[in-house]
């Protein structure tokens, strides 16, 4: 069964479709690559499988249940954990206070969150508007963690961030697969480091599935098609 | 090391606790009273700021709790005073002068009110949420009024001080003492809830509603939970204050109640953990130095309201230990 499966969906903004023919799934473990142009409905998919969105057509399931009627905050307790577009962090929190803030019982603690990014030790005290990019990036992350999914979606998590930094986020990645075999639903344009990590991908052309497969299938014609690189 | 907003703190409490006990070996009993009265504003302010500082609930009803608290200290004393039981059937209760008991029916009647009042306002946002709080205080300052078992408009006389176990409550130090010690309870009380995570989830939601449910909190269950702690705290302050005047009216319902708790609030610094203390204190003595001169002191009052939200929106607190580490509700967004 899989952990998260989207059939046909369709979402609108208003009177405005966003999203026509959206079908992907993550198994329990795998690292899924959603993958697209800017505008194509990357954001939206994830706003619709968050619950921040509703859905008008096909079928949306998590762990086997139908989510298609639940509010955003029962998706995040049910084991959905976002990194939402822009390091959105509670500015006006500490470090330490936004992840006590979104804390629940499980695996990830507060030490296990400063052992994946020892930055964010440092800085505990430090209120979250006064971080760098990268390092509001990772907190935004380790908040996630601390809701202790079982799916982490990772919406454009390395964008505009220094090279070094970047390099970074994607080794914690990386080391989230390694070592606790979290699934991971991770939309990011660097299909560099995506082949690095993701098993799977998926790719979105004007709010409809185009392509899904192997990441290790996904051909240079492909890739010149649908993503402009 | 301790900071500047910790110094003051300290202050206050050093001020609010010399000032009486100096009082009293000076022989200036009304000093003791006006400190007690600080005290007891204070707490209804401490009260207040837990929902509108942290949770950015601006409340225009919490006058509601405030004199929920008052009668129940009223009605529960009328009734022991006069010997006749609150209720026969299905079980006699009789009224009771026992401050414990008096100050649980307080806190316990003013957390079914918010719970209640709570549950449908909290529904609301933005002006919504001002004009339903307001409504409902406002209901229920126009029942008391037409409620004659208890005094109507003319209000419910407490013609004895009620009783707590060891003290004299009728020595004003000694009462003072009682209300100090209710307001440093609620205080750390506070100071613990806005650094659990229930608080932290509290302020978060204020900040964004959106991204708390994104990590799985409801800010609704949230704010309801704070609104209805703030409301016992300020319901216990109502209690404290119909013993200290010996006398409950409708006026302690009505919306000018609600608005001058909020002006504690305010002068002394919204979301400032001392902020009511400073503001009630403040509130206290320009009532008592100002009133002395003017009839019409209110109108410096408001200028001075006027000057904090405009040019100290930290309020007095924020004036001397500058910015705070978390923006206000007046300046963060907010629910109200």
């Amino acid at each position: 069964m899989s952990l998260l499966r989207l059939d046909h969906v369709s979402a609108f903004y208003g009177p405005s479709q966003a999203l026509f023919d959206v079908s992907l799934h993550v198994e329990p473990g795998e690292v899924v690559a959603l993958m697209g142009r800017n505008g194509m409905g990357k954001t939206t998919t994830i706003k619709v499988v968050c619950r921040m969105l509703k859905h008008r057509g096909g079928a949306l399931a998590f762990d086997g249940q139908d989510i298609a009627r639940w509010p955003s905050h029962r998706a995040a307790r049910a084991g959905l954990g976002l990194v939402p577009e822009g390091r959105r962090c509670f500015p006006n929190l500490t470090v330490r206070e936004n992840l006590v803030a979104a804390a629940r019982p499980g695996d990830w603690t507060l030490a296990k969150v400063a052992e994946l990014f020892p930055r964010l030790e440092e800085r505990q005290g430090q209120m979250a508007s006064s971080l760098s990019g990268g390092e509001q990036q990772m907190l935004a992350i380790g908040r996630a963690l601390m809701t202790n999914p079982r799916l982490l979606i990772l919406d454009e998590a390395t964008e505009g961030l220094a090279p070094v930094i970047r390099a970074e986020i994607w080794a914690a990645i990386s080391r989230l697969k390694r070592e606790t075999g979290l699934a991971i639903l991770v939309v990011d344009k660097s299909l560099k480091e995506l082949g690095l990590v993701a098993d799977r991908g998926v790719i979105l052309e004007r709010g409809k599935t185009v392509w899904q497969g192997k990441f290790a299938d996904l051909d240079q014609l492909t890739r010149d098609r649908f993503l402009g690189v | 090391m301790i900071s500047r907003e910790g110094l003051i703190n300290t202050a206050l409490v050093f001020g609010l606790l010399l000032v009486p006990l100096w009082a009293h070996f000076s022989d200036e009993p009304y000093i003791v009273t006006l400190s007690t009265r600080v005290a007891i504003l204070a707490l209804a302010g401490v009260g207040l700021n837990l929902a509108l500082g942290l949770g950015g609930l601006v409340s225009l009803g919490h006058a509601m709790f405030f004199g929920i608290g008052g009668y129940a200290a009223g009605i529960l004393a009328s009734h022991a005073q006069s010997y006749t039981p609150l209720f026969e059937w299905p079980v006699v209760i009789e009224g009771t002068q026992f401050m414990p008991v008096i100050w649980l029916v307080a806190i316990v009647a003013s957390a079914l009110v918010a719970l209640l009042t709570g549950a449908l306002s909290l529904r609301t946002s933005g002006v919504y949420f001002i004009m339903i709080t307001l409504a409902f205080g406002q209901m229920f300052y126009y029942f008391t009024i037409s409620w004659p078992a208890y005094g109507g408009e003319d209000g419910l006389s407490i013609y004895v001080r009620d009783r707590f176990p060891g003290l004299n409550t009728l020595v004003p130090i000694q009462f003072f003492g009682l209300c100090f010690a209710a307001l440093m309870l609620a205080l750390v009380v506070v100071a613990r809830i806005a650094r659990s995570g229930f608080g932290l989830a509290l302020n978060a939601a204020r900040q964004n509603e959106a991204r708390v449910r994104a990590v799985g909190i409801e800010p609704y269950r949230l704010r309801l939970a704070a609104f209805v702690i703030s409301g016992a705290i300020t319901g216990l302050a109502g209690a404290l204050y119909a013993d200290l005047n010996r006398f409950v009216s409708p006026a302690m319902f009505s919306w000018q109640t609600s608005g001058e708790i909020m002006v504690f609030v305010i002068l002394g610094g919204v979301a400032r953990l001392f902020g009511p203390v400073a503001g009630a204190a403040l509130f206290i003595i320009l009532e008592e130095v100002l009133g002395g001169m003017s009839d019409y002191w209110h109108i410096w009052l408001g200028l001075l309201l006027l000057i904090v939200v405009l040019f100290a929106r930290g309020g007095l607190i924020g004036l001397i230990a500058g910015q705070a580490r978390r923006d206000s509700a007046g300046e963060g967004g907010g629910h109200g």
